[in-house]
């Protein structure tokens, strides 16, 4: 306690933080970055290990044999998809019947708040068909999922082919202890999300679903399978679920295990796994794969359809079948091999998956850097809030002159807690006219402007977050008389606070979003008063704001991808993440988009009022 | 001063009312900070259907609220939410003028002591508060209460606690008789404030001259006299349940539920994790040290402060809203209205930034870490017990500072505020 009550060593460590600020900050920043991009030099993480015991070894023999089979039926799915022209329920069920499954289909529709020219959808119509495999040797308390895209176009035929065989192949055993329900989603995330609904008796989003006829125990885990070649070169295995969520590492770990078991190439982000960690090209290489990943959590959208399962507390990934120009083929049989194994293990499971980590990067499947290891850079970035608040802290505390009398002192104080108040609730206004004015007004922009309902959303979205700018100025008319000295200092420690909580609760739910806005903010947030140069100050400050991030993001994302784009797609693309984001909101619940209109771009206002304050 | 008093009231009346009406309303009432499975207002419902059913309400382990307050409800159960804004808004008259009253009195006492004699050293002139400053302290304080986001919460939750408020702070400026009954209210509401008893004699005492000496009669007669009324009106009211029910079960399931704390659900207080994960031989011991813990402070406390009624009164709320069973964030609302009283502590206060840096964040990543917990099930019971205890040691913190404040002006009233060392340099004061 002596830090707290002494008052002599207490006020040379505050002279030592006030004098030392900015170097100490700077040294901060920097401090994280290293951190944060050391995180991935392979020396400083862990390996991955099997936490859960019934999932110990992957002692179980694969013997399904049926991979040729599941490829006719694939090709007649195919054929009959294209007859139909969507999805052939009537098929799937007589062929998921035939395989001795109980089968049940779920209608469901929606209306999208605006068509999505991504995926040309506006009103959706679909049908879910799912047969349930009653587990044998055990009461029908749990369950597991697998499920495949029923996908426009001839993609995904061979994931349900193959789910069909393995539907028919584990009806032939007799060790299942947990119910297997086979799902065939249509309309990929929006019929999940119908089915993850109709099963849990929710309705989060306002989706006109049926409900469902025949239902399982708890869900443990599920597996979405994506395949769409007959034979893969290897698997890639997607986590990223809705609002950054990852599923619990154990899954990640048992995909990898088996695929080590069985000699199937695996993958994470599309990128295969090196080696020669201590080379230049070796460290950039696993630096990039977990950018890669950071770049996919903070986005807060699902990136396979197992997204959507993490929100009921289900284990899920998706796993990818890709082919590209490799020599050595892996087929169907082999696929089904490693899903038996995987599903043979986890029919293991005594209790849900909850003994490894729930919150990691990987930089490649076989090592993985958790919590403990990534958040000292978050905290670094953070520090340098707090102590730029506890220098406004000292220097509000410690007027310039004390020679006023009372009555003066009231007055002012409450000029202070007016001019503090009307930025804050004019920037939050600002804010809820972002998140509400782009949907509601897409109708009027269409009538009066040659654009579609799409480009009106995002328009109208860019168009609000411009208009934003011209604050500073309608704010200070609002407030009669000057701005003061100790004003803007109170509205900056509020505003730095402000942001110190919001990234701090941001990055406890999905770290990479956390991580990024702070990279961007945190300079805006120490460096910003009403006596740095304005023009070059302001040219600043809106390159660091949430709206440019993104930009640089989308070309960055490109980038790691291997997939550069030119400016002007680059920029298309900018508007159709917009899109997608709200979309995503609207349709699943991602947060994002909420988070960064009510929350995120007010708090950066403040600050830009700040800069402009007179 | 009765205009702002009034738009405060319509402001937060108005507040609360759009809050009832929003969607809002039912999430609140979900919140394990915001009620407590005491105060909750479903388990009301519950009990109110059991008592129309002829079934004693507190059968089945439901329902925990004392038969006074479900009787009230029997009939006011249609205007439940004018009931709860109405407690807030007695709560907060009450607040007003019980500050204003005490005020009035610390000025007196200050005129006494300038017309005896220089009682004060020269230099503490600027320690010494004008009417003046303290003229919008009861406004300060009363919108404290009102316009505390905590209160608010509470207050739309429709948690009993608005209720268990009320008695409490009505307590301090009415006369000997009314005193006794109200804190016996509060006591039977939820037996902590038991302990208010302390500064509640002596306040009394020092508005009636009485000198704290244990060697007078007129000490003892009077204590005789007070713990006569305070013990006989909760008598009245322990037997007056009884006739209304017509059974004693209330007893265990009310005062035996908030000292054994059977129920661990989480809540904002120290005790649901400790007993979740202790060994159940060592619960009674431990328990009773818990519990201990919430009265101790009453000794010590009331010996230092005898002087000092009111200031003992704040600390007294804030060690049992710290401490208590089943504490909600409306219980720390309580206390947190008092604090304009002391802002002339504000120059002696040393940690004040950071502890309101940590109570801030703290109430913020309440809601984050439950979601982690229960609804992503990506974090655990640890990560949201970890929070509960930085916000109550962040807690404990600001009143340990107040009541270091509030010692060190009383020390510089008397000794003058630059303090010299033998010799001369300037000395400071350091706690060890």
């Amino acid at each position: 306690m002596g830090l707290l009550s002494d008052p002599n060593r207490r006020r040379a460590l505050i002279s030592l933080l006030t004098r030392l600020n900015a170097p100490i900050c700077v040294l901060c920043y920097f401090a994280a970055v290293c951190w944060f991009m050391g995180l991935s030099f392979e020396p400083f993480t862990l390996r991955t290990y099997m936490s859960e015991n019934a999932m110990g070894s992957t002692m179980v023999e694969e013997r399904f044999p049926a991979g040729e089979r599941a490829l006719a039926t694939a090709k007649e799915f195919g054929a009959h998809k294209k007859k139909v022209g969507g999805m052939p329920v009537d098929w799937l069920v007589k062929t998921m019947q035939a395989r001795g499954l109980e089968v049940f289909t779920q209608r469901f529709s929606r209306t999208l708040p605006f068509p999505d020219e991504n995926n040309e959808r506006y009103i959706v119509e679909g049908t879910n068909v799912y047969g349930i495999l009653r587990a044998p040797r055990a009461p029908r308390t749990e369950a597991l999922v697998l499920s495949a895209p029923c996908s426009p176009g001839d993609d995904n035929n061979q994931a349900v082919g193959l789910l069909l065989g393995l539907a028919h192949y584990f009806r032939n055993q007799v060790f299942w202890a947990k119910d297997i329900i086979f799902l065939v989603n249509e309309h990929d995330l929006i019929g999940m999300q119908a089915w993850l609904e109709g099963y849990h008796h929710t309705n989060t989003t306002g989706m006109d679903w049926s409900p469902l006829q025949g239902r399982g125990g708890s869900i443990q885990a599920a597996l979405s399978l994506e395949l769409s070649s007959d034979v893969v070169t290897s698997l890639d295995i997607v986590l990223e679920g809705l609002n950054g969520q990852l599923p619990n590492l154990d899954l990640a770990n048992l995909f990898y295990a088996f695929c080590q078991k069985i000699g199937v190439l695996c993958t994470i982000q599309g990128r295969i796994q090196r080696n020669d960690w201590d080379s230049v090209s070796g460290y950039s290489h696993a630096v990039q794969t977990m950018m890669l990943m950071v770049m996919k959590q903070a986005s807060g959208r699902s990136w396979g359809d197992h997204g959507l399962f993490l929100r009921y507390h289900i284990e899920a990934a998706t796993i990818k079948g890709i082919n590209s120009f490799r020599q050595y083929k892996t087929d169907a049989t082999t696929v089904g091999r490693l899903l038996e194994g995987m599903y043979r293990k986890l029919n293991n499971l005594l209790e849900r998956l909850h003994q490894s980590y729930f919150f990691y990067l990987m930089p490649s499947l076989s090592h993985f850097v958790s919590i403990g290891y990534y958040m000292p850079a978050f905290g670094l970035l953070a520090v340098i809030l707090l102590l730029r608040a506890l220098d406004l802290w000292v220097q509000l505390a410690t007027p310039p002159s004390r020679n006023e009398d009372g009555v003066a002192d009231i007055e002012q104080s409450s000029t202070g807690v007016l001019s503090v108040l009307t930025p804050l609730v004019i920037s939050h206004l600002t804010g809820a006219a972002l998140y509400m004015l782009p949907v509601r007004f897409q109708e009027m922009a269409v009538e009066h402007f040659q654009v579609s309902e799409t480009e009106a959303v995002v328009l109208t979205a860019i168009a609000v977050y411009t208009g934003g700018l011209a604050l500073p100025h309608n704010t200070h008319r609002l407030i009669s008389g000057e701005g003061t000295e100790q004003g803007w200092r109170v509205l900056k420690l509020v505003a730095v606070l402000y942001l110190a909580v919001l990234l701090g609760c941001t990055a406890l739910i999905n770290f990479s979003l956390g991580f990024i806005l702070a990279l961007t903010l945190v300079p805006v947030a120490s460096f910003v008063t009403p006596h740095v140069p304005k023009l070059l100050s302001a040219v600043v400050l809106v390159i660091l704001s949430p709206a440019f991030t993104l930009l640089f993001s989308v070309f960055i994302f490109q980038e790691l991808q291997e997939m550069p784009v030119s400016f002007q797609d680059g920029w298309m693309l900018y508007l159709s993440v917009i899109s997608q984001g709200i979309l995503d909101h609207y349709l699943y619940g991602s947060l994002v988009y909420p988070l960064i209109a009510l929350m995120v771009y007010p708090c950066w206002l403040l600050f830009w009022n700040i800069l402009f304050w007179k | 001063m009765a205009a702002p008093l009034t738009l405060l009231l319509v402001v937060a009346v108005t507040i609360r009312a759009a809050l009832y009406r929003s969607s809002l309303a039912e999430v609140i009432a979900e919140r394990v900070e915001v009620v407590s499975p005491i105060t909750a207002w479903k388990r009301v419902i519950e009990g109110l259907a059991l008592l129309d059913l002829g079934v004693s309400p507190y059968s089945g382990d439901v329902f925990h609220e004392t038969p006074l307050v479900i009787y009230l409800f029997h009939f006011l159960v249609d205007y439940a939410e004018i009931t709860f804004m109405l407690a807030d808004v007695i709560s907060a008259i009450a607040l007003y003028l019980a500050v204003k009253e005490y005020n009035k009195q610390v000025v007196r006492k200050k005129q006494k002591f300038a017309l005896e004699a220089d009682r004060y050293p020269q230099d503490c002139l600027e320690l010494i508060r004008s009417p003046k400053e303290m003229l919008y302290i009861p406004l300060k304080v009363a919108m404290f209460y009102l316009l505390n986001p905590f209160t608010i919460l509470s207050c739309v939750a429709k948690s009993t606690c608005g209720l268990n408020n009320a008695p409490q702070i009505i307590t301090p400026h009415c006369f000997k008789i009314s005193f006794a009954v109200f804190l016996c209210l509060a006591t039977y509401q939820s037996i902590y404030p038991l302990t208010l008893c302390a500064p509640a004699m002596l306040y009394l005492m020092q508005r009636q001259y009485i000198p704290v000496n244990y060697r007078r009669a007129s000490f003892w007669w009077f204590v005789v006299q007070y713990l006569f009324m305070y013990l006989g009106s909760l008598f009245v009211l322990i037997c007056l349940s009884f006739f209304l029910l017509g059974s004693w079960d209330y007893l265990p399931s009310v005062y035996g539920f908030i000292l054994s704390v059977p129920d661990l659900t989480p809540n904002i207080g120290l005790f649901w994790y400790f007993f979740a994960e202790m060994f159940e031989h060592f619960r009674l011991f431990f328990l009773c040290v818990f519990q201990i813990n919430v009265f101790f402070y009453t000794v010590p406390l009331s010996i230092k402060l005898k002087d000092h009624p009111v200031f003992l009164m704040f600390m007294q709320l804030a060690v049992i809203s710290i401490f208590k069973s089943y504490p909600t964030v409306g219980d720390i609302a309580l206390y947190m209205a008092l604090l304009p009283v002391w802002s002339h502590l504000h120059r002696f206060l040393r940690n004040i930034f950071l502890v309101s840096c940590v109570l801030l964040a703290c109430s913020v990543l309440f809601p984050v870490l439950w979601h982690l917990w229960i609804y992503a099930g990506s974090a655990n019971s640890n990560f949201y017990y970890a929070i509960t205890l930085l916000f109550n040691v962040a807690q404990i913190l600001l009143v340990s500072d107040y009541f270091y404040a509030f010692l060190r002006r009383e020390h510089h009233l008397i000794h003058g505020l630059y303090l010299k060392k033998k010799d001369g340099s300037e000395a400071t004061l350091v706690l060890k």
